[in-house]
């Protein structure tokens, strides 16, 4: 299955020390590579700050754009990796991987398969919305 | 009594299903799948695995492989991803063979919501990919603890109902207990595993003599000794004694041997409390959480007197985590008592009874209000604060 493991961790207000996003940085490429490695790897990006954030709806027919992110929480998502997992545990174990687990959170989702019929959402929620 | 044994519908059906979709998915990656005989050759081997799990008692000898699929099943029903609820229902539906029904019943939900929560439950085992297995030894540790929890809430739900009449659910709790030993059984070097069948078995023993013949709650000083199952009490305190050698203590097996020691002696007063007090000082540190730190202030006020106890309990009742926990301010209400503070005594016994819907609970509250009610107004004065609770 694949696994989308979003990462939402606090933003700082300002740009951390040189050498503290330097390691951060590394540590993040070194997961990158592990998990490249064992062939786990399907994708991913680091998104940039929630200040260049939109933020979309339909109503009636209109389009509204608003700016920012659309909750207002401490944790944001900061970026994504897409993975490989034979289950949910080894999906977990890359997760517990990530840099920001430290000191955020990393949302486990695994990402729907439409080319399996018995991994599809039943119609109803497919429908709704 | 309701009516509990009986062998389910189905009890691997759906984890069939899971394990077919999931195992037809592996083989398409692989791209093995070209024959169609293949697939099914698979599949039928699956549901041949799958319905061999049935549950103990079931008439059928279990084999090696049924244990294990048993196992599998525990760890899959139990998994961290989904919710207590979720885990509970499916563990009983799955494994302990109850129906949906009668686990409403014993959770006080409609039989609709039960019904939902397995839905939802089995829906995410098979849509997020929780695996079927027992986890591999570094997650053994993380996992058995989720599955020992689940046994754990069952059992207390069967053994101190939250609500209503029904303070003794017997089969609840022996469906938590015969779960446990099949736990026990198939991992037996896990001390806290041994140490909760352990805590099952010495409270399970003090079932009979715990409620009286119109439904009242007696309390362990007051229990009729002769109505303990000592056989139940002899299989936990010799599992106990096996465990506690190990030096891997956790919260199971200390609270195991403190039931322990409160099945042993001729009567109450003969109870170790020093030694559970000590036990319990054990168990604060590895898990101090409010509900234990109570648990070793009544302790103290039986080892060292009431006033010790009672100051452990105020500062507790100052962080105000346990405000609308009953047992605390029932507990101060009989440290009070016992000091002879009659009229404080009360006040508390009135908070404690505000926060209980438990009918035999609310009886014994109820009563022992109107002692110091009594005492308050006619032997003022007249008492001597105790200096040891009797």
């Amino acid at each position: 299955m694949q696994y989308a493991l979003l990462i939402y961790t606090e933003e700082p207000a300002e740009a951390p020390p040189a050498d503290e996003a330097m390691a951060e940085m590394e540590a993040y490429n070194a997961f990158g590579q592990h998990i490249t490695d064992r062939g786990a790897m399907k994708g991913g990006e680091a998104l940039a700050p929630t200040a260049t954030a939109t933020t979309v709806r339909v109503r009636d027919g209109k389009t509204i754009s608003t700016d920012g992110p659309f909750a207002e929480t401490k944790e944001v998502l900061g970026g994504f990796y897409l993975v490989e997992a034979a289950d949910l545990d080894e999906a977990i174990e890359y997760a517990a991987m990530i840099p920001g687990a430290k000191h955020g959170s990393i949302e486990v989702r695994p990402v729907w398969d439409f080319s399996n019929a018995s991994s599809q959402p039943p119609a109803e929620s497919v429908l709704a919305d | 009594m309701w009516p509990f044994r009986g062998i389910p519908d189905n009890p691997g059906a759906w984890i069939t299903t899971t394990a077919r979709n999931r195992a037809i998915d592996r083989l398409r990656r692989r791209g093995r799948l070209r024959d169609k005989t293949e697939e099914l050759t698979r599949e039928a081997a699956i549901e041949a695995d799958l319905a061999a799990i049935e549950p103990e008692g079931g008439g059928s000898e279990t084999s090696d492989d049924d244990m294990d699929d048993r196992l599998r099943l525990i760890f899959t029903c139990c998994h961290p991803a989904l919710p207590m609820d979720g885990r509970i229902a499916l563990t009983l539906r799955t494994l302990g063979g109850l129906t949906t029904a009668e686990i409403a019943r014993a959770f006080l939900v409609p039989e609709a919501t039960l019904a939902q929560r397995l839905v939802r439950a089995k829906r995410k085992i098979h849509d997020a990919g929780i695996p079927y297995r027992v986890p591999p030894r570094d997650l053994l540790p993380e996992r058995l603890d989720g599955v020992l929890k689940v046994l754990y809430l069952v059992y207390n739900e069967g053994y101190a109902a939250t609500s209503g009449d029904a303070l003794i659910r017997r089969e609840l709790s022996a469906e938590a207990i015969r779960l446990a030993r099949t736990v026990v059984s198939l991992l037996p070097d896990e001390p806290e595993a041994t140490g909760l069948l352990a805590l099952m078995l010495l409270h399970d023993a003090r079932r009979d003599a715990r409620v009286g013949p119109d439904g009242d709650l007696i309390l362990l000083e007051d229990q009729d000794r002769s109505r303990w199952d000592q056989a139940a009490i002899a299989e936990g305190r010799t599992l106990v004694q096996a465990v506690l050698p190990t030096r891997r203590v956790g919260p199971y097996q200390l609270q195991a041997a403190i039931a322990a020691l409160h099945d042993e002696g001729a009567d109450a007063a003969a109870t170790d409390w020093a030694q559970i007090a000590t036990l319990y000082r054990a168990l604060v540190e590895l898990d101090p959480t409010p509900v234990v730190r109570l648990n070793h202030a009544v302790a103290v006020a039986f080892a060292d007197g009431p006033a010790v106890g009672l100051a452990m309990m105020n500062g507790l009742a100052d962080e105000g985590a346990l405000a609308s926990y009953p047992y605390l301010h029932a507990a101060r209400a009989d440290l009070l008592r016992r000091l002879g503070r009659s009229s404080e005594a009360a006040s508390a016994y009135r908070h404690a009874l505000e926060l209980t819907s438990n009918r035999p609970e609310r009886t014994f509250l109820a009563s022992r209000l109107r002692d110091v009610e009594l005492e308050g107004e006619g032997a003022a004065g007249r008492r001597m604060p105790g200096s040891r609770p009797s």
